[in-house]
């Protein structure tokens, strides 16, 4: 009996994975495929396998340095948004202060604010401080939604360890900031992987506000590419390459993090 | 539930404080300062009260839009929930197979959100894509673009492929985090998978679960790029959801006013859900909690 559920549980896995992979293998199969090869027939493989998209993305520069923009300010976000969110989120996980459920909540609503609502006041925001067109500019609207969502997942890592690990380290005479370096961050390194792989994918995918706040020099991938639908018509090949190689630093970040989530939490087996 | 008062925990929050303050909180002044003023020119502003936000509770369209909104977020909670909860369970727990899966489900959250909508409108083109072809073989006339539930259910679809599997990485993290003596306990009860799922994995599900749940709402509830790639808010205003109503109007038509009033409301709305869930999920947590303590 447990053999079958056990059956059913997998083929429902299956069926998922193949659902999952089918809409990006297409992406991947077309973006070897020419223009006149992807409108004027239907092929599950390409039929005159061409690697001439990706050749236009690494050797244009327009094409490329979007990438680098991206990566240059999805960093920089993931790098802030961890280090404000780490003692923030214990605060909330160990201490019951003035107003504490207040501002949690508060800090979720901005995760909840459409970024169209934000558009036109951060525009003029960094236009006044002349920050528009750099990565920082980016950098920091995207704290808006990925501060509050650190929090919250890092929050939610710390209440599953047991307090009296603090108050163990205390008596034994830790300061707080040792305490909490070399203690406590082992301790939830799941969480922090998690947090930060969430991090990085929300400003990694964001759209809107990146391209409102960037115009050149910071000028994100995800911006370029609806550039190129919009001015030279449907160039589907290049697009489908474009977008095959968005998907490479996230699924490069998601390996480094799988071991954080499948070792679960050291505290089930201190 | 009982943690030491400590007030200096504030100076720990202070940098989150700080930041979110500077991104959030004068920005959304600004939104305020418009929501009340007609601005005909950079130099000359009426104030108007709440003119705009009567007109836009008026809204025929708005209203449409709303409701719109509503089904679909609702729909969105319904089928990803389960599912992501399903296949967190289903995924294996070590090895190579465990990596491999969780790469591979986490896959299409790393796409950029236009290339997701891309993605779809070319799966289901009956001409070149893989999904429309295959549904008019079966001779089933499929076109999002043509026909009005059909367009609803792909964009359902794309969501669902979209977005399922953070439900189901948030949840798999919370599995992990059970320690097997939980599950030996119950075996040495004689506990069934359905009593082990249901005392044991969702309560400690329940952190995680409310992340889920909270975000895949509040998320659908803003979704502009993918519609707005597939089908462009039609046919007629089949697939129009509020951020995409909002952008006509702000980017579109212009009315920073009505907008801005606009934008105001739409904030309350969302906030007023989350409010609700947020609230009745941690009930529920705490009722489960003295349930297991009794």
């Amino acid at each position: 009996m447990n053999d079958g559920k056990f059956q059913k549980r997998s083929v429902l896995l299956l069926l998922y994975i193949a659902f999952a992979l089918l809409p990006i293998y297409w992406m991947v199969n077309m973006s070897f495929k020419t223009n006149e090869e992807i409108l004027s027939s239907f092929s599950l493989f390409p039929q005159h396998f061409t690697w001439a998209n990706y050749k236009t993305i690494f050797t244009d520069e327009s094409w490329y340095s979007g990438y680098i923009n991206s990566l240059i300010y999805v960093a920089i976000n993931t790098v802030i948004s961890i280090t404000v969110a780490l003692p923030a989120a214990y605060a909330f996980s160990r201490y019951s202060f003035l107003g504490d459920k207040h501002v949690f909540f508060w800090l979720l609503t901005n995760r909840m604010t459409p970024p169209a609502v934000f558009l036109l006041p951060f525009f003029q925001l960094y236009s006044t401080m002349g920050m528009m067109d750099t990565h920082i500019a980016v950098a920091l609207a995207h704290l808006l939604f990925n501060v509050p969502l650190a929090v919250w997942i890092l929050e939610g890592f710390m209440s599953g360890i047991p307090r009296e690990i603090d108050e163990t380290a205390y008596i034994d005479g830790y300061t707080f900031p040792r305490f909490f370096l070399t203690v406590f961050l082992p301790l939830i390194k799941a969480g922090v992987g998690v947090a930060a792989f969430f991090c990085f994918m929300f400003s990694w995918v964001e759209l809107l506000l990146a391209r409102t706040l960037t115009s050149v020099n910071a000028k994100p991938i995800v911006a370029t590419m609806t550039r190129t639908v919009s001015a030279s018509g449907m160039d589907w090949a290049v697009l489908a390459a474009a977008g095959t190689l968005t998907i490479v630093p996230g699924a490069i970040v998601i390996w480094f993090v799988r071991h954080y989530i499948a070792k679960g939490f050291a505290m089930g087996r201190v | 539930m009982n943690k030491p008062v400590n007030q200096k925990a504030w100076f720990l929050i202070l940098p989150v404080f700080i930041c979110v303050a500077f991104s959030a909180i004068v920005p959304l002044m600004t939104v305020v300062n418009y929501s009340v003023q007609d601005i005909i020119s950079p130099e000359r502003r009426v104030f108007v009260g709440t003119e705009w936000f009567a007109s836009v509770m008026r809204d025929e369209d708005l209203h449409a839009a709303l409701w719109n909104q509503l089904r679909f977020s609702l729909a969105v909670l319904a089928v990803e929930i389960p599912l992501g909860i399903g296949l967190a369970l289903a995924m294996p727990a070590q090895g190579w197979k465990s990596s491999a899966t969780l790469v591979i489900i986490a896959l299409s959250l790393l796409i950029p959100w236009n290339v997701v909508g891309t993605i779809w409108q070319i799966f289901g083109r009956a001409d070149i894509g893989l999904m429309g072809a295959t549904l008019e073989k079966l001779g089933i006339e499929y076109s999002y673009t043509g026909n009005a539930t059909q367009a609803w259910l792909t964009v359902l679809l794309m969501d669902v492929w979209h977005w399922t599997p953070l439900v189901a990485l948030l949840c798999y993290a919370g599995l992990r985090s059970i320690p097997d003596a939980y599950y030996q306990a119950a075996r040495i009860d004689g506990a069934s998978k359905l009593a082990v799922f249901r005392y044991i994995q969702l309560p400690k599900m329940r952190g995680v679960l409310m992340i889920a749940v909270l975000l895949r709402f509040m998320d659908s509830f803003m979704i502009y790029t993918e519609p707005f790639v597939l089908t462009g808010g039609g046919p007629g205003n089949a697939t129009t959801f509020l951020s995409q109503y909002l952008t006509q109007k702000a980017v579109g038509q212009f009315d920073l006013g009505p907008a801005a009033a606009f934008s105001l409301i739409y904030f309350l709305i969302i906030l007023l859900f989350c409010f609700v869930l947020y609230n009745w999920m941690q009930r529920v947590g705490t009722a489960d909690k003295e349930g297991v303590a009794e």
